[in-house]
């Protein structure tokens, strides 16, 4: 199942809804693509749900960790929101769980952005 | 699902069924593409639910091989339709032995990154090696001039084993 991504706003952050799998040649890819679309759009404040993503490899993390880095040196946040168990693991195996700023609350995780 | 439900492959070299149900043997040569990597996953999830792993376990195994099965594609073959990835998948007593063989370079395991080191944190790749060492109980590097084999090693519990 290749993953797909829906986009919407809440209150100035906008959010992506992904679901399916994020690995080399399939969710990868549409991640970078989803994230650099949501920054020439002008927007620096981005939550990716990932309550629907069932498995991501290590290309996935990578892309993650590259949406990450490609937010923050805009001057914008980038979040993480409803990880499943198994990337919640893969997170925390490499070390990346602190990294990233993880919420389990959408309410909570849009509140948490800055002004 | 049955190993022989994967669909075509490029060429399939052998398939053993041993005396133990519990033991067999298959191996396959496949394209340098990332078909042949879902492939490799969607067959190492199957044999660590037949060798009796957990539920936990079993993807971490399907996990690992995607690994491997990558860095033999995309790391050693870069795509060479000229070159292909042999894989094996063997299941033993006390064991499920997977070895995976590209015909690249060759890789030095000793000269990847660490992915942990604080400098190597945020990149955006090199995770690979390290989850296959995370997730498996052993692995191994071998060199084939032209070339790099693992063998990716899995110890099943007694359980597991039938003993």
């Amino acid at each position: 199942m290749s993953m797909k991504v829906k986009t919407r706003q809440v209150d100035g952050v906008t959010i992506l809804d992904l679901s399916g799998r994020i690995t080399l040649g399939e969710g990868s890819v549409t991640i970078r693509d989803a994230v650099r679309d949501v920054l020439a759009k002008g927007s620096n404040k981005i939550l990716l749900n990932l309550g629907d993503i069932s498995y991501i490899d290590s290309s996935g993390i990578g892309e993650l960790v590259s949406a990450f880095t490609t937010v923050k040196n805009s001057g914008g946040e980038l979040k993480l929101l409803n990880l499943t168990k198994k990337v919640h693991d893969l997170l925390q195996i490499t070390k990346l769980y602190t990294v990233f700023d993880v919420k389990d609350d959408e309410a909570t995780a849009i509140s948490s952005f800055k002004k | 699902m049955l190993l022989s439900d994967v669909g075509d492959w490029h060429t399939r070299i052998a398939r053993t069924a041993l005396a133990d149900p519990t033991t067999s043997r298959v191996s396959y040569t496949l394209d340098s593409s990332l078909d042949s990597v879902n492939k490799l996953e969607q067959i190492a999830e199957q044999c660590a639910e037949r060798a009796g792993f957990d539920e936990d376990t079993i993807p971490h195994i399907a996990m690992a091989v995607r690994e491997a099965a990558v860095n033999a594609v995309l790391h050693g073959n870069a795509y060479d339709s000229n070159k292909h990835v042999k894989a094996s998948f063997e299941t033993t007593s006390d064991s499920l032995i997977v070895r995976i063989a590209d015909q690249g370079p060759g890789l030095d395991p000793d000269k990847v990154p660490d992915p942990l080191a604080p400098e190597n944190i945020l990149r955006g790749s090199g995770r690979g090696i390290f989850l296959i060492r995370a997730f498996m109980d052993e692995v191994n590097f071998r060199q084939l001039h032209p070339g790099t084999e693992l063998t990716l090693i899995k110890h099943r519990t007694p359980a597991q084993s039938g003993n």
